[in-house]
């Protein structure tokens, strides 16, 4: 997928890209992705993210992606994908209504305690506030992890910055439904998925 | 019962009904050639692979079943790729079966490889790569099944050599299996009760509406509930190029084909109407014209299979996903029941009336002296054709003034590349449409253009005792191009004159083994076609030397607004003295 804006690209709120995000339940069998992914290409459709795993179900796969789009052109984009024969169902999921998650791992420039430039302390609390955690530790930098809202990884991004970014690689953001309000006001937990 | 899977393949096949395959062998599918030999099917022979492809969309397009293509891997499937597209802008049901290199060495570059299901997946609407024998039938019936139901169309299936000589239990899926198989497919075929209610409502109330036929009234079927409708409602109607004869153009509420080169009256009721009754029709923009000017004071009941259709060009006031046939019986319905009167459209007429007088059909009369004029040879070859004569056009200048002077009558009798407007379809096509209707009279009207594209195909015909008649409008030039360059280029023509007697068509035609004339003079004309009709046992060749001026009108320019139709200049203000 060649189509991978810059991450900061879909910020929430920035207002440039009509982002909306697609849950898409395929067959898993081969060629699929490719079906999914060239028709995007031909009807003009931007891909700006994309995670593809198999559901529990073995048989299907789900594609979650985020699209760049006009409002008007959501539906044309979903009535097409469903044209595939090997689409099973696809789910809108708006902004508002969908649980959104991305992964991010990054590498940051820190010093040993005592050295020169931010100390690992530092970097460490950052971590901490957010809820991420430290995967590997190296002489004068840190790997660390994060899973969470999109916007908090924007956020969490632009402020391990300053410590100086080695790498950085973001996945393809995953999402599901939100769970329907009543079962929460009528006191039954919340099992099950969005089936 | 073990069979391998070439002889699968072709039971199969058989299983579903398939007389006829076209097609040409090669390394990859030999293997399924074999069986072949010993099985009813009968396979054409084709001279080049887009022949085949054009010939099995001829022979569904006149049937309504599918039409089947072998070939073999690599350029075989390359070929195809041309007459694949066609069939999926014009939504034909064809099953095509290409032979591929065996399963270890996909994916080396090995002799003849191509990656045939990626070249041809945005031009199907579904295609696999088989990589077992054991899925044979069930790939087989579910292309047959996606091919035919809801908006008809290709369908590939990609075989490995190794793949057709391995040996599986022979087991054939029951329907039931097949439904199961395809979990995402599932056509909705019944409009939507209350969306169908409400176009009754909005057809009832409409002082203005026209019916827009598409194509999808012929792959529904649903000619008979057309007419039903138009004459239940007394509404005009107009029928796309993909829909010729599916309403009768001598019906007094058939106003022809609407469009670039539409009929005045079926362009300008579009555009004045209040209602837009769009029946398995796609707003596409040789149609449509500019579409932000199209049809402005029209609301739109729009009825197609294919959901997506519904409000890709035009958003519809009402939207009904479902086939043409059962949504049409059902509005009819509808309206019958409620007894509500139909609303007074006689101003309608009045005012289309003064349009189809105004503005009919033109072009000057045939002069002793002058050059033939191509309406006329048409008009003559039409006069001379009995009813339901299959009728199959190229792509050009030729095609426009078939589909404006034709007369049909008869839904199945007009055959043409509409969407992908293929040059060459014409004499496959017409082979194809014979193979499928031998009972019928099948004329293919071509240019000299198109006809030099896949002209071979007649070698083909007369191997296999094919006789269809071919009539070349032969005015040396790419003329739909040079119309063009004439009215928007300054006369600046560019690379598009061919030549009247290079090739020598009449010897060319003889040395394919047809029966071949030629006609210079108006007086040539009726003597010429009498003499082709006479030949039942072999293909005919006319070659009509026809006038290179002659422009096809009306016209709206690409891109223009369709309230800005270019009549004949004898019908200008001012008559023949008004240059464009
Ligand atoms: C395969 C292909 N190549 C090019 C074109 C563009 N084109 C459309 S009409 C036309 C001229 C066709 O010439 P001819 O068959 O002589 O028909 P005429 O317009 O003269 O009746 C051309 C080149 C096309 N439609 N298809
Ligand atoms: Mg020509």
């Amino acid at each position: 997928m060649a189509m991978n804006g810059p991450a900061s690209a879909w910020s929430s709120g920035s207002g440039r890209l009509h982002h909306q995000t697609i849950s898409i339940i395929v067959e898993n069998c081969a060629g699929v992705l490719a079906r999914v992914a060239a028709l995007f290409a031909r009807r003009g459709f931007n891909i700006i993210s994309l995670a593809v795993a198999p559901t529990d179900d073995e048989a299907f796969s789900r594609i979650t992606t985020v699209v760049d789009l006009q409002e008007t052109s959501v539906e044309q984009l979903t009535k097409q994908l469903f044209k595939l024969v090997n689409v099973v169902k696809i789910t809108e999921l708006p902004p508002g209504e969908a649980l959104e998650r991305e992964l991010v791992l990054v590498s940051v420039r820190c010093a040993p305690p005592g050295g020169p430039g931010p100390s690992r302390g530092e970097v460490g609390d950052l971590v901490r506030i957010f809820g991420g955690t430290v995967v590997d530790v190296g002489q004068e930098a840190l790997t660390v992890m994060l899973a969470a809202e999109p916007a908090a990884l924007d956020e969490f991004e632009e402020l391990l910055r300053p410590y100086g970014i080695i790498d950085i690689q973001r996945t393809g953001r995953v999402a599901l439904a939100k769970l329907p309000h009543q079962a929460f006001r009528r006191g039954r937990g919340a099992p099950g998925g969005d089936r | 019962m073990q069979l391998t899977g070439a002889q699968a393949l072709i039971k199969s096949l058989e299983m579903e009904h398939t007389e006829v395959m076209f097609g040409l062998p090669g390394g990859a599918i030999l293997p399924a050639y074999d069986p072949i030999l010993d099985s009813p099917i009968r396979h054409v022979l084709v001279r080049h692979e887009q022949g085949a492809g054009h010939m099995a969309e001829g022979y569904a397009h006149v049937t309504g079943r599918p039409g089947v293509v072998m070939v073999t891997s690599g350029p075989g499937a390359t070929n195809l790729v041309t007459a694949l597209c066609d069939a999926y802008m014009d939504s034909v049901p064809v099953v095509a079966i290409t032979g591929q290199v065996s399963r270890p060495v996909i994916g080396t570059d090995s002799f003849q490889e191509a990656d045939t299901v990626g070249i041809t997946r945005s031009v199907t609407k579904h295609n696999e790569l088989l990589m077992s024998a054991e899925q044979i039938p069930l790939a087989v019936r579910q292309a047959f099944h996606l091919a035919t139901t809801g908006r008809p169309g290709p369908v590939l299936l990609d075989v490995p050599k190794d793949v057709l000589q391995e040996k599986a239990e022979w087991y054939w899926p029951n329907d039931h299996e097949v439904s199961a198989s395809l979990p995402g497919y599932k056509p909705t075929t019944k409009g939507h009760p209350r969306m169908v209610r409400e176009a009754a409502r909005l057809i009832a109330a409409s002082e203005r509406p026209v019916i827009y036929a598409g194509g999808g009234i012929l792959k529904a079927r649903a000619a008979d509930a057309l007419r039903q409708l138009a004459e239940l409602t007394h509404a005009p109607v107009v029928t796309t190029l993909m829909a010729r004869g599916a309403f009768p153009d001598s019906h007094p509420q058939c106003l022809g084909m609407p469009g670039m080169h539409g009929n005045y009256a079926a362009i300008t009721s579009m555009q004045e109407a209040d209602l837009l009754i769009a029946l398995g029709a796609r707003f596409d923009d040789r149609v449509t014209g500019k579409v932000n000017a199209f049809a402005p004071k029209a609301q739109v009941v729009h009825v197609d299979i294919d959901p997506a259709e519904l409000g890709k060009i035009r958003r519809p006031e009402v939207p009904i996903v479902g086939d043409c046939r059962l949504v049409i019986e059902e509005i009819v319905r509808v309206l019958e029941a409620s007894g509500d009167p139909q609303a007074d459209r006689s101003a309608w007429w009045a005012e289309i009336e003064q349009w189809r007088q105004h503005y009919p059909l033109y072009y000057a009369p045939q002069v002793e002296s002058e050059p033939l004029r191509p309406q006329a040879v048409i008009e003559a070859i039409r006069d001379a054709s009995p009813p339901g004569t299959t009728v199959v056009s190229g792509v050009g200048q030729h095609q426009m003034w078939t589909s404006q002077f034709w007369r049909f009558e008869e839904p199945y009798t007009w055959v043409n590349s509409g969407g992908l407007g293929t040059m060459g379809f014409a004499v496959p096509a017409a082979i194809g449409a014979k193979v499928g209707r031998p009972d019928r009279t099948v004329w293919a009207i071509d240019g000299d253009g198109c006809f030099q594209m896949t002209a071979h195909e007649l070698v083909t015909a007369s191997s296999e005792r094919i006789p269809v008649k071919v009539a070349i409008l032969n005015n040396a030039y790419l003329g739909m191009v040079r119309q063009w360059q004439e009215m928007f280029y300054e006369e600046r023509y560019s690379e598009v004159y061919l030549s009247p007697d290079l090739p020598d068509y009449v010897k060319w035609a003889e040395a394919m083994g047809c029966v071949a004339f030629r006609a210079e003079t108006p007086d040539d004309v009726a003597a010429v076609i009498d003499k082709a009709n006479a030949v039942d046992d072999r293909p005919v060749v006319i070659d009509f030397r026809t006038d290179a001026n002659e422009k096809v009108f009306p016209m709206v320019p690409a891109g223009a607004s369709n309230s800005d139709v270019i009549v004949h200049p004898s019908q200008r203000p001012g008559g023949e003295r008004v240059v464009q």
